[in-house]
């Protein structure tokens, strides 16, 4: 991990070469470094930390989601950059509110950003814009809301049976 | 595929019947000219290998057009076996989300637990003591032994080698047996706890794993013998499924698929964790990342296992087996009759369970399978606001369609094999 000296000159690279509204703070916490970055801005600033930045983060270990309830913004994704030569590690974390709950996609710079991004579409609505199959993963195609949100109620999703097969006509569509 | 195509407009049951293939490519796999020049097929045939076939080691739905026996395209379609675990932990204590990570990838159940413990000990600021350090060392190299022993007798099975599943399951029965002796359970142990694990081992458990590691590596010896020098087991894994280092890279893959095109990346020497920067062991690498590089690292990777255990047994440091914190660790049970203090605690460990501080940690090790990373924040409740895995097979999946692309059927029925998903862990 970059100590929080570290990230404070990654940060201050980052603003002068993508720009002064690209990095919104920096979070460093139990050893490890969190950038935070505006939504807008996620592929400019993964494009420069991979490609134009004297230390590169060349691979993208994970992309997951996160909902901080009570918080304002409430949606985060996050992007768990690694650098193979230092074994170092750096998270990018951009948030952004329910109602504009979008993102640009980083495929073209990491083509494993695929699935992940559809699992963060699926699981909390994130729209990664210009992503070439943004449909869901993991829940059925037809499946109405966003499970991991934290407001998504736990449990109430009917078991199906033979029995109660009745009880849900064509459920499948 | 001209007009905007919308998946989700697309019922359920009528998926099939949206997906379109144009004919792609005139180009023959080499080795097969003759096949495709005498039995060519002008239309594309789109099948559905899975969700319930054997050869997709679970519910993996393969999507797979098909011109003739060569594969053009194949689209993996998963979800269904997702459970809602990650949902699930939301609503568990902590020390209660341990048996639910365990059955994520339920063939490395040590590894799920021990990322989670980490990610959690990291929020903790938690020391482990370095007996339970060796411990979870010794008992994840068994399981890694047991992991891999299962992917080769489950793709041997694939390929049509019978007696190699009989012989895999054999051996991975004597690590299922240590499991039990050391805590009970023969899969999804809940061995590891936050700061440590739940029990010291028992008296003749290191004796009977020295002899497991004595028979293990005649065992991979009479596996090679058995495979390496059968022809249809060579033709079917040489120079099939056949992913360059940079395309790996650039897709995520890690593990043994990484380490079969040459890149020697293996988090246990890179990034050190639970002191594996006490033990010496090799990082077996392949040269062309063929199927048959990812068979010889998996069996490789066996023997620096059982060289691992060997070295945590010999080096097993006295001492205790958890962490003293009483606010994360039960007291010991003879405590509980004489100590006011240890009641208290274990009362409230047991009811409400430990708080941890506000933040959020991500935590990765070397599973059998590649990176496996947990995510976990906490909201200074009992229970994690968000729980996540990085499932390596999850990542990985990604690879099947470029390694299948233009190969055999057969061939593609190996890839599966070697590429080693758990639908598990793809799911979650």
């Amino acid at each position: 991990m970059p100590d929080a000296t570290g990230l404070e000159l990654i940060a201050q690279r980052v603003r002068t070469s993508v720009g002064d509204e690209a990095v919104t703070g920096t979070i460093f916490q139990r050893g490890q470094a969190t950038l935070e970055v505006a939504p807008q801005a996620v592929h400019d600033v993964l494009a420069y930390l991979k490609q134009g930045d004297e230390e590169p983060w060349t691979a993208l270990m994970s992309l997951h989601g996160c909902d901080y309830l009570p918080d304002e913004p409430r949606l985060a994704v996050h992007y768990q950059l690694l650098s193979m030569e230092r074994t170092d590690r750096l998270n990018v974390r951009t948030r952004m509110g329910i109602g504009e709950a979008h993102v640009p996609t980083v495929i073209d710079l990491f083509p494993t950003a695929n699935y992940h991004e559809r699992e963060v579409f699926d699981m909390f609505g994130v729209v990664f814009d210009g992503h070439p199959d943004m449909r869901r993963i993991l829940m059925p195609e037809d499946y109405e809301g966003y499970p991991q949100r934290r407001d998504f109620p736990m449990g109430g999703e009917p078991v199906l049976y033979t029995f109660n097969e009745g009880k849900y006509p064509r459920w499948y569509d | 595929m001209t007009e905007q195509f919308d998946p989700l407009e697309v019922p359920y049951r009528e998926r099939e019947r949206s997906v379109t293939m144009e004919r792609m490519g005139e180009q023959p796999v080499s080795g097969t000219e003759a096949l495709v020049e005498g039995d060519r097929h002008d239309e594309l045939f789109t099948i559905n290998i899975g969700p319930h076939h054997p050869a997709t080691h679970g519910v993996l739905r393969l999507l797979t057009t098909l011109e003739g026996e060569v594969v053009r395209d194949v689209k993996p379609i998963i979800g269904y076996v997702h459970t809602g675990i990650e949902k699930s932990c939301e609503d568990q204590q902590y020390w209660k989300a341990i048996t639910f990570v365990e059955r994520m990838d339920y063939l490395a159940y040590y590894f799920n637990a021990m990322a989670y413990c980490m990610a959690v000990e990291t929020l903790l600021d938690e020391d482990v003591p370095p007996r339970a350090q060796y411990l979870r060392v010794a008992h994840m190299e068994i399981n890694r032994i047991a992991s891999h022993l299962f992917a080769l007798a489950t793709g041997a099975l694939d390929i049509g080698a019978v007696t190699m599943l009989w012989w895999g399951c054999r051996e991975r029965d004597l690590a299922l047996d240590l499991f039990e002796m050391s805590s009970g359970q023969r899969i999804h142990t809940r061995y590891f706890q936050v700061g440590g694990v739940i029990e010291d081992i028992p008296p003749g458990w290191e004796k009977k794993v020295r002899e497991f590691t004595k028979v293990m590596p005649k065992r991979l010896d009479q596996y090679l013998d058995l495979l390496d020098r059968n022809e249809i087991w060579l033709r079917r894994l040489k120079g099939t499924g056949v992913i360059s280092q940079e395309r790996a890279l650039e897709l995520g893959i890690t593990g043994p698929l990484l380490r079969a095109t040459g890149h020697p990346w293996d988090l246990r020497k890179a990034m050190p964790y639970s002191s594996y920067e006490h033990f010496e062991f090799d990082v077996p690498i392949g040269v062309h990342g063929d199927n048959y590089d990812r068979f010889k690292v998996r069996i490789e990777e066996m023997r620096e296992s059982c060289r691992i255990i060997d070295q945590a047994l010999d080096g097993l440091p006295e001492g205790p087996w958890i962490t003293s914190n009483r606010k994360v660790a039960l007291p010991p049970r003879h405590e509980l009759a004489t100590s006011m203090e240890a009641l208290i605690h274990h009362f409230k460990l047991v009811t409400e369970g430990f708080r941890v501080p506000p933040g959020e940690a991500y935590a990765a090790i070397e599973s059998p399978r590649g990176e496996l990373g947990c995510f976990v924040v906490a909201d200074g409740s009992a229970k994690p606001a968000r729980v996540h895995m990085r499932d390596p097979s999850f990542v990985n999946l990604q690879s099947l369609p470029e390694m299948a692309k233009d190969s055999l059927i057969a061939d593609f029925i190996a890839c599966v094999a070697m590429l080693d998903p758990i639908l598990g862990g793809i799911d979650r």
